[in-house]
C-alpha cells in the first residue's frame, strides 16, 4: 500500500469514527493541538488503526508520534 | 451568621414532553402525555414496550461529533438543560461561572449505554476493544465533571445517587452550600437516560413497571385502582440557585425561593417504604420545619405519585401523618402521570414544577385518575389543572434504597 493511500484511510477513520473535520485533517497536522484528540482520543485512534489495518501497535512505538504524517509512516512502515 | 435565602433564577429541562421549559410547562398544565412505544431499541425480546423517550434531540447535531461522543446520552441532555438554565437566568452561557459556583446532579444510574457497550465489547473482542473514553462515561459523576467542563463551573462539586431521590437531595444540598454562604450560586438538578432492555428486564422482573402497552398514555396512573407500575422515562432537569443578594444584586428574575429542605432514610427494606410512610413523613416535617412552616400553609404537593401500588398508597398515609386534619385541603398532584418517572431526574423535573405552579398560578392535574384507590383518598387533582393562588409547594422524592427527599418552595 503506498504512503498516499495509507494517508486516505487514516483520514477517513478520523472524520468517520471520530468525528473530527475533513478539512483539518493533513499530513502535517499535529495530532492534539489541530485535531483536538486527547489521551484517551489516542488510544481510540490506535484501536481504529489496529482493526483497518490488521496490525498491532505498542504504545512505545506511539510515544514519539505527535502528528498525522507521523502516523502514516507508522502504519505504513508496518503493513 | 444568619443564614442566606436562596432563590431560583434559572431553570433549563429537557424531557419527554418537550426540548424547553415553557413547552413542558403548557403540556403539563393542558394534561399532555409524554409516554409511547419505546423506539430506541428492538423491545422485541421485552415484555415492556412503552417508555417516555426524549425525541427530536440529536446530540452530534447540536454538539458536533468528535465532542458529543465522549459523553453518554445523560451526559447530552445534562449539558443543553444547564445551558438553558444559565441563560434562563440571565447569564452568558460562554462565559466560565468560576469558583463561585458549584455543580450538584442526582442521578439513578449513571451512563447505562455506555456501560452496555463496553460489557458488549469485553464480552465478544476482549480487552484491547473496549473503548478508552468507557470509565468516563459510566461513572455516575461522567455529567457532573463534563458539565463543570462545559461552563467552567469551579466551586464545589458532587453526585448523588439516592435513586429516585437524588435530584431532590440535589437541589437540596445546593442549598445548604449557598444558605451557609460556601457559594453564591449552583446549578443543580438531576439527569437519566436508562431505558435499555436491560433495565426495563431488571425493573420488570421487580414488578415495578406499568405492562400497558396496548395504550402508552393511560399507562401511568397514579393513585387510580387501576394502576400497575411506574413508567421508565429519560430527561435532565438543571436550575440556577443563588443567593437572594446575588440574585438582586444583578437583577435577575426570580422563580421562587428554596425555603425548606428534608432528607430522612427508612432503613426499613431496600425497595418498600417503610410502614405507614414513616421515612417520607419524617423528610416532610423535617423540610417544614427548615422553612419554619405548618403544613396548612402548603398549598400544592407535587407528589412522588410512581403509579405503583405500594407507593402511591403509602405516600397517601405519609402525607396524612405529616399533614394531620390540612391533608384533607392541600391539592396534591403527580406530574409522573404525564412524564413518567425520570428516576434521578425526577426532584428536579417536579422542583420545576412547584417553581412554575407558584409563577402562574396553577396547579398541573393527575391524568388518568379515572377510578380513584379507596386507599388514596386525597384531592389529587384528576385529570384538569386547577387555577389556585400558590405561596408555598411542597415537591416528594422517595428512592429505591429507603432514601427520602422532600423541598419546599415559596413564592416570596
Amino acid at each position: 500500500m503506498e504512503v498516499n493511500e495509507v494517508f486516505e484511510k487514516v483520514k477517513n477513520l478520523f472524520v468517520e469514527e471520530l468525528g473530527i473535520d475533513e478539512d483539518k485533517v493533513s499530513m502535517e497536522s499535529k495530532l492534539e493541538e489541530d485535531l483536538e484528540i486527547d489521551s484517551l482520543g489516542i488510544v481510540e485512534v490506535v484501536m481504529a488503526f489496529e482493526d483497518e489495518f490488521g496490525i498491532e501497535i505498542n504504545d512505545e512505538e506511539l510515544s514519539d508520534v505527535e502528528t498525522v504524517g507521523q502516523a502514516v509512516n507508522l502504519l505504513h512502515s508496518k503493513i | 451568621m444568619s443564614k442566606k435565602r436562596v432563590v431560583i433564577t434559572g431553570l433549563g429541562t429537557v424531557n419527554p414532553l418537550a426540548l424547553n421549559l415553557l413547552e413542558t410547562w403548557k403540556k403539563l398544565c393542558d394534561g399532555d402525555s409524554g409516554i409511547g412505544e419505546i423506539t430506541q431499541f428492538d423491545t422485541s425480546n421485552v415484555s415492556i414496550k412503552i417508555a417516555g423517550e426524549v425525541h427530536g434531540f440529536d446530540a452530534e447535531e447540536i454538539f458536533g461529533k468528535q465532542y458529543a461522543r465522549k459523553l453518554d446520552r445523560a451526559g447530552h441532555l445534562t449539558l443543553q438543560a444547564t445551558k438553558d438554565a444559565i441563560e434562563d437566568a440571565g447569564i452568558d452561557s460562554s462565559e466560565r461561572l468560576g469558583p463561585n459556583c458549584g455543580i450538584i446532579i442526582g442521578t439513578g444510574i449513571g451512563g447505562l449505554s455506555a456501560t452496555e457497550n463496553a460489557v458488549r465489547v469485553y464480552d465478544e473482542r476482549g480487552e484491547k476493544r473496549v473503548s478508552p473514553l468507557s470509565i468516563t462515561q459510566i461513572m455516575p459523576n461522567s455529567s457532573t465533571g463534563q458539565t463543570s467542563i462545559k461552563f467552567g463551573i469551579e466551586g464545589p462539586s458532587s453526585t448523588i445517587t439516592t435513586a429516585c431521590a437524588a435530584s431532590a437531595n440535589a437541589i437540596g444540598e445546593a442549598k445548604r452550600l449557598i444558605e451557609n454562604n460556601f457559594v453564591d450560586m449552583v446549578i443543580a438538578g438531576g439527569t437519566e437516560s436508562a431505558t435499555s432492555g436491560m433495565t426495563i428486564s431488571a425493573f420488570s422482573q421487580s414488578r415495578a413497571l406499568s405492562s400497558r402497552n396496548s395504550d402508552p398514555e393511560k399507562a401511568s396512573r397514579p393513585f387510580d385502582k387501576d394502576r400497575d407500575g411506574f413508567v421508565m422515562a429519560e430527561g435532565c432537569t438543571m436550575m440556577f440557585l443563588e443567593s437572594e443578594e446575588s440574585a438582586k444584586s444583578r437583577g435577575a428574575n426570580i422563580y421562587g425561593y428554596l425555603v425548606g429542605y428534608g432528607s430522612s432514610t427508612d432503613a426499613f427494606h431496600i425497595t418498600a417504604p417503610s410502614e405507614g410512610g414513616i421515612g417520607a413523613s419524617r423528610a416532610m416535617d423535617q423540610a417544614l420545619e427548615d422553612a419554619g412552616l405548618s403544613p396548612d400553609k402548603i398549598d400544592y404537593v407535587n407528589a412522588h405519585g410512581t403509579s405503583t401500588k405500594i407507593n402511591d398508597v403509602t405516600e397517601t398515609l405519609a402525607i396524612k401523618r405529616s399533614f394531620g386534619p390540612s391533608a384533607e385541603n392541600v391539592s396534591i398532584s403527580s406530574t409522573k402521570s404525564m412524564v413518567g418517572h425520570l428516576l434521578g431526574g425526577a426532584g428536579a423535573f417536579e422542583s420545576m414544577v412547584c417553581l412554575m405552579s407558584i409563577k402562574d398560578g396553577v396547579v398541573p392535574p393527575t391524568i388518568n385518575l379515572d377510578s380513584p384507590d379507596e386507599e388514596c383518598d386525597l384531592n389529587y387533582t384528576p385529570n384538569n389543572s386547577i387555577e389556585k393562588d400558590i405561596s408555598y409547594a411542597m415537591t416528594n422524592s422517595f428512592g429505591f434504597g429507603g432514601h427520602n427527599a422532600v423541598l419546599i418552595f415559596s413564592k416570596n
